[in-house]
Order: C-alpha cells, then structure tokens, then sequence
C-alpha cells in the first residue's frame, strides 16, 4: 500500500539502508516526496526516524540504496544539500548560554549571510515566528515553545526549499504545539517543502501525506484519508465501533476477554473496538447496560497499530 | 576562502568568544587557576638545599668546637635550631623530624686537634629526603676538609683554589629554572584541555550535530574554534610571564616577543591536540581524564621535571618527538640565557612542523565526525 512517487520529488530515497554494526537502523526505505508537500513520518521510539534524516542530510553513509535530495546525491553533495536545507533536531540544539538573538546572529554567519541580508532576514522571521519581545533572553531561560519557535527561525535563515522536522513538538505544551503548526503550514503556503517526524496522530492527520516506518521498515504511505479506508485495517467479516458509557475503564475489562471482539483501546470517554460482523450494535449494548454503541471508521492509530501488529506476527503488507 | 567562508569562521570564532565570557567556570580554570598553580608550584618548589634544620650536641664546648659550629652556621646550608646534652636527645630529635642533621662534637675534639690527632665530628643526616640528605653530607665534607686545611696550612694560601661560575643563573635559584617550564606547562593543560572541552561540550548539548547540518566545513570549524582559545592562551602566558618577572623576580635575559612567535606553533599543536582527543570523547569527563593521560608523560619526559642529559637513550629520543620538550627548551633559553634567533631557529622549525602534523591529524579526524 506505498502509493506512487511525485514526478521531480525534493526527495527520493530508494531501498535506503543503513547499519549501525550488526543494528540494520533502517532496512530498505523507499520514500519521494514531492515540492511543497507537508510530509509526516510515523513510527515508535528507536524505528530509525531520526537515523533517515541523518542520512538524507548526508550524515550517515548508506550501506545500501541511493538517497538524492534536492535533485543531489545526500552523501557525495552534502555540500550543496545542506545549503538548501534546514533542520530543526528532535532536542533544543541552540546555544542556551547564547541570547536568541546571538543565536541567530550565529546561524546567520554560519549561513554566510552578509550584514544587510542577516538583518533583512532576521527581521523577517522575528516578525514571522513574533520571537521580538524575547530577543535578549538567552536560550536557556526561553519556554519550550520558544526555544522551537526559535530553533525554527535559525534553521530558515538562508530561505531552504526544504526543512525537516525531528519530533517538533515532543514536550511543548498544546498551545505552542497548535501554534507551531499553523507557522508550519504557512511555510508550507510559500512553497516549503516539510518533512516532519511526529508522535502525535493528530500531527499525522494534518499532513497532506504520512509515512509510518517500524522497526526501520516503511510499513505504509499515503494521504490519511487513503490510509484509513485502507480495508485491511479491519479483517474480514468484522467492523469498528465506538462505544460511550460513563465508565470506559469498566467496558474496556468486559470486553477485553470476551469471544469475537478485538483491539480494544480506550480512546478518553469512549472505547474503540473491532467487532465480529456477526454481532449487532444492539446486543453488545444490552451486554453493556445500555451504553451507545455506533459504527466508525478506522483511525491513523488503528492503521499503524494494525500494520505493527501483522509485522510482530510475521506476515508483511 | 571564499566571503562566506569567511562569515562562518568569523561566526564561529564570535560564539566561541561569548561562551568563554559567559562560562565563568571556563574562565575561572583558564585564567585564575594557572596563576593560583604558579604561586603553589613557584614557591614550593625549592630544590635548593638551604637552610637543613640541625640540631647539635656540643660536648667539647671549647673555641675550637664553636668555631667549627660558626662555619655550618655560615654557609647557610644549615640552620641550628636547638642544642642538645645527650646522644638520646640528638637521635630522638633526629627520629621526631624536629631536625635533619645532627652534628655531635665529642669532648676529645679540642685535644685531639691541637694534639695533631684526627679530630672526630660526628655529622647523622636524616636520609628519608634523599636530596636533603645528599647535600647535607657533601656540605658538611667540604666544612671538614677547609677547616681542615686551613689548620694544616695555617695562614699559608690555598696551593688551588676551584671557582666555579654558574652561567645563566648565578644564584642557582630554582625558581628561575622552574618557572619557565611550568609557564610552557600550565598554559599547555588549559590549551588541549579549553580546546577539547569546546567541542566535546557541543557533542554533549547536540548542538554539533546541529552544526554539521549546515554547510559548515570542517576546517572552518576547526580554525574558528581554534583562534580565541589561542587568543587566551598566549594573553595567559604572558600574564604568567609578568607575574614571573614581577612575583619571583626572574629576569628574562632575551626578548619575551621571541618567545612568544615560538609560543604560537607550540599551543596551536596543543589546541590541535584537544581537538583531537574531542574526537575520541563522549563527555567531558571523559575528555578530561584523556586530557591529563597525555599531557601528564610529556611533562615528565619533556625535561620539566627529570633532565634531559640523564635520561636512557630510547626516552631521551620518545622526548625529542614531544612538542614540550622543545618549547621548554625554547623558554629556559630565551628567559635564562638571552637566547635568540639565531640559537632557535631550529626549534622553531620543529615545533611549527609538529603543529601542522598534529593539527593535520585532527582535521582528518573531525572530519570523519558523527558516524
Ligand atoms: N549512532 C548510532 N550508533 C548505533 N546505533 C544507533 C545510532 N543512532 C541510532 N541508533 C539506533 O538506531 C535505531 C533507530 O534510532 P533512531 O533513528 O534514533 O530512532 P527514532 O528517531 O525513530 O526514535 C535505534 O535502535 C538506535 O538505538
Ligand atoms: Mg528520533
């Protein structure tokens, strides 16, 4: 279920490997993404996201497949790529003893811009990322958010085509991630391509195409729309509900155990569940002492912890 | 190199500069703990024998005995710090440490001297300081045998006479010897160990691998972070060399500017040398103690502390590869001999040829980063 490549892709990974020793981190990766897209990569702790950018930043060598970024080989160009591209890593990599001001005059420099085109720049994403009234506070002293907003700002100095993304938003609070996101997809507005590594599926559902890599396999890709009415999703001859009851602790253990009903994952006051087609909304409420039972559709989440699931148990997609 | 070669150099040196202003452990280790080292160091370190606590038991007390006592007095050697009545007391005091050297002149003494018998002094040297002990047996021979002589010549002149002149340093003072190789010393410590700090720091916050997704060089980051801590290490050397000159009133016989151009090649091998051993080092812990694992054999094969002339063949030529044997010498010759160019030229050449070796591998190392 990897849908097709975007002609002239900013990306285009092919069979990508890498190893760390006898560790294979990422094991055959094949990924375009096309200009302006807003690209989102899924996957638990440790399934090789941040090992992927690395490489197509020309950080890691391949041991096998080929990586182009920006229509240049990642490793033998990393010149070249890596003045077209920004990265915004997965932990604050400013200087925090550094005012947020020095740490663009910094990247600035590092960026060669000259005087002029720094303070034109800078002023520009100041305004962009509303970073003025914290310009004199060193790094260390500015909240989570900040420090993204103006981790963000550095790695746009010199206009990159492309910018990734590692886990943005891991542990800033859901304003500023909010807030994040929208600066994100204004970028994405002036023709920015994005590639961003998220936990979060509400993340992944605001992406135009998400990836889902486990274990250093890419398991899915496609639109989020496409990759919820994937049919394998849910098995033959059974549906999803979702159940709401006052207690969803309580239904959750009833129903955990009980024949012909599977994946059952608390989802905050209700319960998500797939069901044999052979058992009615109707029943399975009376079972529940009246609690609403409905039909719906498969989530981002129910497609990747179905797609892990098959690939424990050995089967491929 | 290009502007924008030179931008990000000019960058990178800038924010090394504010993180040397703004770490004030940084600078507290860099400036105030090598001065604190020298005052230590430049004090402690005597290895002039001078002033040997003795004790002495006078049993003759004739003017004989005294006069034979006035002379150790004089030479300056010792320095009697109580007088005792019984062997006991002198071997007890000898024992408790109170004193070093025990000198006993038995009752006979007087008589048997004016009798033209052998006059017996009894000299008991604490040998537990082995130096101490040494010079305290050879000052207290050379006390007999003048006084000796002087009664079997008995006003007559001395048939020879040795003078020896000690070139250089004509007092034999230590400190004068010491303390142009423990400034080379100290300020090569702060220079491996500022430098690899520096970038094992940034490992450490992942701030470097921020860094090499940019189009950064290398070699600009190499020189970038080199220069201040370069900057800082030759204004601490030089603040050494004041406090040298002004706090142990060392005289510098040649020209301190010379000593300083020869300096430049000798700490940027240093810094290399830290760059190096950040490339081998996750943390700065670890950083330190490789630091000190290889600063520590080049200071005592370097002639700081052990000389040079007396070493066994194959350490003699392992100390000629190290950077600081050369700069020490370069040092002791221009502050203690007035030595100049035309006696350097050669050390120079060496230490500049070790600098581009050193930094050469460091720069091929830092390139083969992250992975
Ligand atoms: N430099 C490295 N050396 C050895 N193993 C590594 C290195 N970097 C990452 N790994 C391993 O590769 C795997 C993928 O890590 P990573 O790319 O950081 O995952 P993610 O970003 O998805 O959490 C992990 O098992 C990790 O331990
Ligand atoms: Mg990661």
């Amino acid at each position: 279920m990897i849908a097709e490549a975007p002609a002239a892709p900013v990306i285009d990974a092919r069979d990508v490997t890498i190893r760390f020793g006898r560790l294979t981190a990422v094991d055959g990766v094949n990924l375009a993404v096309g200009h302006g897209e807003v690209f989102g990569l899924l996957g638990p702790n440790g399934s090789g996201k941040t090992t992927l950018i690395r490489a197509l930043c020309g950080l890691i060598p391949l041991a096998g497949g080929s990586a182009r970024v920006l229509g240049r080989d990642a490793m033998r160009e990393s010149d070249a790529v890596r003045a077209g591209i920004g990265y915004m890593s997965q932990k604050f990599a400013l200087y925090e003893d550094l005012t947020a001001q020095e740490n663009l005059d910094f990247y600035s420099g590092i960026y060669g811009l000259n005087a002029s085109q720094a303070r034109e720049r800078q002023a520009e994403l100041v305004e962009e990322v509303g970073l003025a009234p914290h310009l004199n506070k060193r790094g260390a002293h500015l909240s989570g958010g900040w420090k993204q907003r103006l981790a963000l700002a550095c790695a746009l100095l010199h206009r990159p085509r492309l910018v990734f993304l590692d886990e943005p938003t891991a542990g800033i609070d859901p304003v500023a991630r909010r807030d994040l996101w929208d600066l994100l997809f204004r970028l994405s507005a002036q023709d920015v391509t994005l590639f961003v590594t998220t936990h979060y599926m509400d993340e992944a559902e605001r992406c135009g195409r998400v990836a889902y890599l486990y274990l250093g396999r890419l398991l899915a890709m496609g639109t989020p729309d496409d990759l919820t009415r994937w049919p394998g999703v849910t098995p033959a001859g059974s549906r999803r509900v979702e159940i709401l009851g006052d207690d969803p602790a309580a239904i959750f253990e009833r129903l955990r155990d009980r024949a012909g009903i599977g994946q059952v994952t608390i989802f905050g006051r209700s319960v998500r569940a797939v069901v044999d087609a052979g058992i009615s909304d109707r029943s399975l409420s009376d079972e529940l002492h009246g609690a609403e039972v409905r039909p719906t559709w498969p989530t981002l989440e129910d497609v990747f912890v179905t797609l892990a699931r098959a690939r424990e148990a050995g089967g491929s997609s | 190199m290009n502007g924008g070669g030179f931008r990000r150099l000019r960058a990178i040196a800038r924010k090394e500069r504010l993180h040397i202003v703004r770490d004030p452990s940084t600078l507290f280790f860099a400036v105030f703990l090598p001065v604190l080292e020298l005052f230590m160091l430049g004090y402690a370190i005597d290895t002039n024998v001078r002033h040997v606590r003795t004790i002495v038991f006078d049993e003759a007390r004739t003017q004989e005995s005294r006069s034979l006592l006035l002379r150790f007095t004089n030479s300056e050697d010792f320095r009697i710090v109580g007088e005792v009545f019984t062997d006991r007391d002198l071997a007890q005091a000898l024992v408790s440490g109170r004193a070093r050297v025990g000198i006993k002149i038995p009752e006979a003494y007087s008589r048997r001297v004016q009798s033209g018998r052998t006059g017996q002094v009894l000299i008991l040297v604490d040998g537990s300081e082995s130096s101490v002990a040494a010079e305290a047996v050879n000052v207290g021979g050379a006390i007999a045998l003048s006084e000796s002589l002087e009664r079997l010549l008995e006003g007559r002149r001395m048939p020879v006479e040795a003078r020896p002149r000690v070139l250089f340093n004509p007092d034999t003072r230590s400190a004068n010897f010491f303390i142009p190789g423990l400034m080379v010393v100290l300020c090569q410590m702060m220079a491996t160990m500022l430098s690899a700090n520096a970038v094992v720091r940034e490992k450490e916050r992942g701030t470097l691998e921020q860094l090499f997704m940019t189009p950064v060089r290398a070699g600009e980051l190499i020189l970038g972070k080199m220069l201040p801590y370069l900057g800082l290490v030759l204004a601490e050397f030089c603040m050494i060399g004041l406090l040298m000159v002004i706090g142990f009133g060392v005289p510098v016989h040649g020209n301190f500017f010379t000593l300083l151009i020869i300096a430049l090649p000798f700490y940027l091998s240093m810094i290399g040398l830290g760059l190096a051993i950040s490339t081998r080092a996750q943390t700065r812990d670890a950083s330190m103690q490789m630091t000190i694992a290889t600063i520590l054999p080049s200071m005592f094969l370097s002639g700081y502390v052990f000389p040079l002339d007396s070493m066994p063949r194959p350490f003699w030529l392992l100390a000629q590869a190290i950077p600081t044997t050369w700069m020490i010498d370069v040092a002791r010759g221009v502050i203690l001999r007035g030595a100049g160019w035309a006696d350097l030229w050669m050390h120079a050449m060496v230490l500049t040829a070790q600098a581009v070796v050193l930094l050469a591998i460091s720069a091929v190392l830092f390139r083969k980063r992250l992975t």
